[in-house]
């Protein structure tokens, strides 16, 4: 369990309909902000296998059942819940809270 | 180490070192090869297909130049003139000599060229190399415009393909026969008659049951003189009246030939002198000359087995052959003229439906030795293989017509009967390799039985074995569909599903994927959905696709405006470089005649195409699995040479299916004349202006895997030719697999190219009005994708890096400047290497 002492409002939730994601820029911090077809996730914008600051822009499905989206630029697939990648070994990207309160979607700090 | 010497580099000669040096594990034998030909050996019996691609190198055969092969010596271009035997020698035309332990000889056949006067003209070529048909097109193309005409002495196997490449090269071909009958050897009167008519469709004219009396030069032309007392004006000649075994090595050197030529080889093919040996087409086996590989690969595997001490002779052979011209099904196996002992025949000759087919079978009905078919070769494979067995059926239920006949399956097969005869392997090897060794798909199967590789008719039988050893060829999509991307296409039309979330809980499961979720979202475009970011089919999008421009290696986009068939005014050329240089943005040309803006962010994105739609242009779909471009040479309205206005037709084509959505993208090109300036034949579509229309070429592509497109139909009027490609293209969006081109497509289509013209072009599969209707649907639906963002807010709002703070610009793009351009700065170094 993570303790999150900050949470930032990012936009209303229905700023971002099912099965996509956005980009948010918190304290300088590019974060992806995904709805997926079980809740919300959100993870690091930065994408490790290419360098770009784009994985908000990949496409959200599932692998097996784990919730994951795949890397716009080379595919690379990540788990949603923890950010490892399923097809590159040892590479993950930083998971942070999220949560909707009042219809509005908030980040913790990861 | 002892040293094998062969003379000639063909095909047969090919499988001989191949084999002898499978064989020869503890490699005890030196190899020295001398061809006459410069090149290594190559698929002759695909000689017909060079037209296509004019490509020597879609002719090779793997592994022929032995490159990596220290005990084999290939020598081209080197003619072994003598073989002194005593000595045990040979000498070449260079004056090298090589001794020998053991000599093949396995020169082939030369064209027999009948004592006619004139012969010696220029302008009268035989058909049996490259260089042949080399010079055959070199001569087509001197004669320049007009209708040509050309001839062809003989109206066999070969001269039937010989008609057909000359009319692929634009030429119209006139076949002249001795015999009463086209394929006298093979087809006996009644599929002779039907013969001809399918021919003469073809715009072939025959002419049988006259000789050739003399060949005439007239100025650049030659006049032919037939025996019934025809004229022909004709541009050129071809002989292909039959071969003659190259078996003069052997007659001078004083070995046995045969009474009708070949050099006379016993059972194990060897000649008088046990140190010499032949095989192939120059070989008389017990006195008998093979004209066709098949043979001829047994003979080499029977040498190479005896040369490494194992004991082998030359089995009965298959004689069974199929006429690879296109539209015409004509085949013939076994006894096909009833010359068996008390063989009785059946036929049925359907005039109306176009088939002949006729079986021989033994006196008591119930052994197959033997059949033709004329119209409808479909059960070549099975019959042929079934050839000295007992049938599985009456044989007059066997030839009725499809759907009420008892239709031979692989099963009714035994295990020896051969399944390729080019390769001669039977149903049990095939079913070993799958059962066994695991092949599970028919290119494994090919590489490791070698089955289908050289005249590739037995292919389809192969795909037939797989399922009946029930080797499921998974069709799936990915995890979440098992079915295929053609299924899903004829799910979602048939069901008229609208969302990717419907079609998922009803045919598939979970909740998609970057594989399926842009498959189909292509699906759901090319059925007419609306706009590609409408409702929930944004998330379906690939990034491109979802930001309707291309994503660059740092996260910023490329913007590319159709520029249609390349042609442009200065005034919108301004307008590019003014929104260029206005957002800042790289300039480059594309391979694709048109220009690319790179280096926009995503914020950036709607403000560039409203400077542009304003301006009267549209998107380009350079980010789509669509149409790209039609690219175009400038044509008859500048060029000297033009013969019909390519430009026009390419912006008409252009604009015709712009925005289809299809399983990869299509490329197109029109060239105004054969020059080809436009590169046609490298594209999905490629058109190139004849005098008398259009020639229309499918299935090429550049990439990776390059591939000259095939000729589908030609000289065509402009509107034949706009409705052949709609229905190629509607075709192709139905039934493709997910990122296959047209390449791909066509070579995986049971039947290949045939089968497409027979779909597009004579609707055999009855389905033209509905693809004709679905492009009609298409043209008029078609709307301009940035507009259709541009006109709405709420698609509007998601063109921003951030959704908590619109107009900040995204800090990770960052530029430099080369070359007087800006190039992007990559912030974040990647993680992971690629
Ligand atoms: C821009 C351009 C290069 C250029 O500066 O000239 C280009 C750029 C790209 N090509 Fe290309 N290709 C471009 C002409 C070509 C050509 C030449 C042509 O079209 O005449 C070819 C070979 C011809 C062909 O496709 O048959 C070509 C064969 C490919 C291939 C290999 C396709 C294949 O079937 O093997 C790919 C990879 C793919 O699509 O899977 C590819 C993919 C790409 C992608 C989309 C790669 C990617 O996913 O990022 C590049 C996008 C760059 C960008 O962001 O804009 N590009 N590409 C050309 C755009 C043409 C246009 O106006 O639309
Ligand atoms: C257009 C066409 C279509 C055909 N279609 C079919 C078909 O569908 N099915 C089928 O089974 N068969 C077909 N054939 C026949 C098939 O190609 C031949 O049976 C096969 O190529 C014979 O092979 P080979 O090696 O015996 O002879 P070749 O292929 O003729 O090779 C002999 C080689 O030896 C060289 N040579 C000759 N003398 C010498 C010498 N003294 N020194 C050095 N080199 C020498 C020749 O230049 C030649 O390169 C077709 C042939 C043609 C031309
Ligand atoms: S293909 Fe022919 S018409 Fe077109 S530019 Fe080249 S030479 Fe001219
Ligand atoms: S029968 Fe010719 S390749 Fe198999």
């Amino acid at each position: 369990m993570t303790m999150t002492s900050s949470w930032t409002a990012v936009c209303a939730a229905a700023n971002i309909p099912e099965f996509s994601g956005a980009a948010a820029l918190i304290d300088g911090q590019q974060v992806a902000v995904f709805h997926a077809g079980d809740g919300w996730y959100a993870l690091s914008n930065w994408d490790p296998c290419s360098g770009a600051a784009v994985l908000s822009r990949g496409i959200v499905g599932d692998a097996g059942g784990e919730p994951v989206v795949a890397s716009p630029v080379y595919k690379e697939r990540f788990s949603l819940r923890t950010g490892a990648c399923l097809d590159a070994e040892g590479v993950s990207v930083p998971v942070y809270p999220v949560r909707v309160r009042d219809g509005v979607i908030e980040v913790g700090s990861p | 180490m002892p040293t094998v010497v062969v003379a000639g580099h063909g095909m047969v000669a090919h499988r001989f070192v191949e084999a002898l040096r499978a064989a020869d594990t503890a490699g005890e034998w030196r190899v020295v090869v001398f061809g006459e030909e410069n090149r290594p050996a190559y698929d002759r019996v695909a000689l017909t297909s060079y037209v296509d691609s004019w490509d020597p190198a879609a002719l090779a055969l793997p592994g022929s130049d032995y490159a990596d092969d220290d005990a084999v010596e290939l020598r081209l271009g080197e003619l072994v003139v003598s073989v002194d035997r005593d000595a045990k020698t040979v000498t070449t035309a260079s004056g090298h000599v090589e001794p020998y332990d053991s000599l093949v000889l396995a020169t082939g056949s030369r064209p027999f060229v009948p004592p006619v006067p004139g012969r010696d003209l220029p302008g009268v070529f035989v058909y049996r190399t490259i260089e042949d048909l080399d010079a055959i097109r070199a001569a087509a193309e001197r004669q320049g415009r007009g209708r040509r005409a050309a001839m062809v002495i003989g109206g066999g196997l070969l001269g039937l393909e010989a008609a057909k490449a000359l009319r692929d090269m634009g030429l119209s071909p006139h076949v002249v026969e001795m015999a009463p009958r086209l394929m006298p050897l093979q087809v006996d009167d009644g599929g002779g008659g039907l013969l001809r008519r399918l021919i003469t469709n073809l715009d072939v004219t025959v002419h049988t049951g006259t000789s050739t009396d003399a060949i005439e030069a007239d100025g650049s032309r030659l006049l032919a003189r037939l025996g019934n007392g025809t004229e022909l004006d004709v541009d050129l000649v071809v002989f292909s009246a039959g071969v003659r075994p190259r078996d003069d090595l052997a007659r001078e050197s004083g070995l046995d030939v045969g009474e009708r030529g070949g050099v006379l080889v016993d059972a194990t093919c060897r000649t008088s002198d046990p140190a010499v040996y032949a095989i192939g087409e120059c070989a008389a086996v017990e006195g008998r000359v093979y004209g066709i590989v098949a043979p001829g690969y047994a003979m080499a595997e029977v040498v190479a087995a005896q040369l490494t001490g194992a004991a082998a002779s030359f089995p009965e052979p298959d004689t069974a052959t199929k006429l690879k011209l296109m539209g015409v099904d004509v085949a013939s196996f076994g006894d096909a003229h009833g010359a068996t002992e008390g063989s009785l025949e059946v036929a049925v000759n359907d005039a109306v439906a176009g088939t002949y087919k006729k079986l021989v079978v033994t006196d008591d009905g119930r052994t197959l030795l033997g059949g033709v078919l004329v119209g409808d070769a479909a059960e070549y494979n099975t019959l042929r293989a079934l050839v000295g067995r007992p049938l599985p059926a009456d044989p007059g239920a066997l030839l009725a017509p499809a759907g009420g006949g008892a239709a031979v399956g692989v099963d009714a097969l035994p295990d020896e009967a051969q399944v390729c005869s080019c390769n001669g392997v039977s149903k049990g090897a095939l079913t070993r390799a799958i059962t066994e060794d695991g092949c599970d798909s028919v290119g494994k199967l090919k590489a490791c039985t070698r089955a289908g590789t050289s005249c590739g008719s037995c292919v389809p039988m192969l795909a037939k074995l797989l399922n009946a050893c029930g080797v499921e060829q998974s069709k799936a999509l990915c995890e979440h569909f098992t079915q295929s991307r053609a299924d899903l296409f004829e799910i979602i039309q048939a069901t008229q599903i609208t969302t990717f979330s419907e079609l998922v809980s009803r045919y598939g499961t979970g909740t998609g994927c970057a594989v399926c979720k842009p498959a189909v979202a292509s699906i759901l475009a090319t059925l007419g959905n609306g706009h590609i970011l409408g409702g929930e089919q944004a998330s379906l999008q690939d990034t491109n696709d979802r930001f309707l421009a291309n994503m660059q290696r740092n996260g910023s986009y490329s913007v590319v405006p159709r520029i249609p068939g390349g042609e442009i005014t200065p005034e919108k050329l301004m307008v590019i470089a003014q929104v260029a240089q206005d957002f800042g943005l790289y300039t480059k040309i594309t391979g694709g005649q048109r220009i690319d803006l790179f280096g926009a962010t995503v914020d950036q994105l709607p403000d560039i195409w409203r400077r542009l739609v304003d301006a009267g242009f549209e998107s380009g779909h350079a980010y789509g699995k669509a149409l790209r471009t039609v690219k175009s040479c400038v044509g008859s309205t500048w060029c000297r040479y033009g013969v019909q206005d390519s430009v026009g037709l390419a912006i008409d084509l252009e604009l015709r299916y712009r925005g289809l959505r299809s399983p990869h993208k299509i490329k197109a090109g029109v060239s105004g004349c054969a020059r080809e300036c436009a590169e046609a034949r490298g594209k999905d579509f490629g058109v190139i202006a004849t005098e008398h229309g259009w020639n229309l070429y499918v299935g090429g592509n550049g990439g990776a895997t390059p591939r000259h497109a095939e000729l589908l139909v030609s000289d065509v009027d402009t509107e034949t030719l706009v409705r052949t490609i709609d229905r190629f293209l509607m075709f192709y969006v139905r039934t493709a697999d997910r990122l296959q081109r047209t390449a791909p497509w066509i070579e995986e289509m049971e039947g290949g190219l045939d089968h497409l013209r027979a779909v597009i072009v004579d609707d055999s599969l009855g389905i033209c009005e509905d693809l004709d209707a679905a492009m009609a649907k298409h043209v008029e639906g078609y709307t301009d994708e940035w507009r259709g963002v541009l006109e709405d807010p709420d698609k509007l709002a998601r063109f921003s890096s951030f959704v908590n703070a619109p107009g900040t610009p995204d800090p990770s793009i960052s530029f430099r400047e080369e070359r007087e351009q800006k190039i992007p700065v990559l912030l974040g170094i990647p993680e992971v290497r690629r």
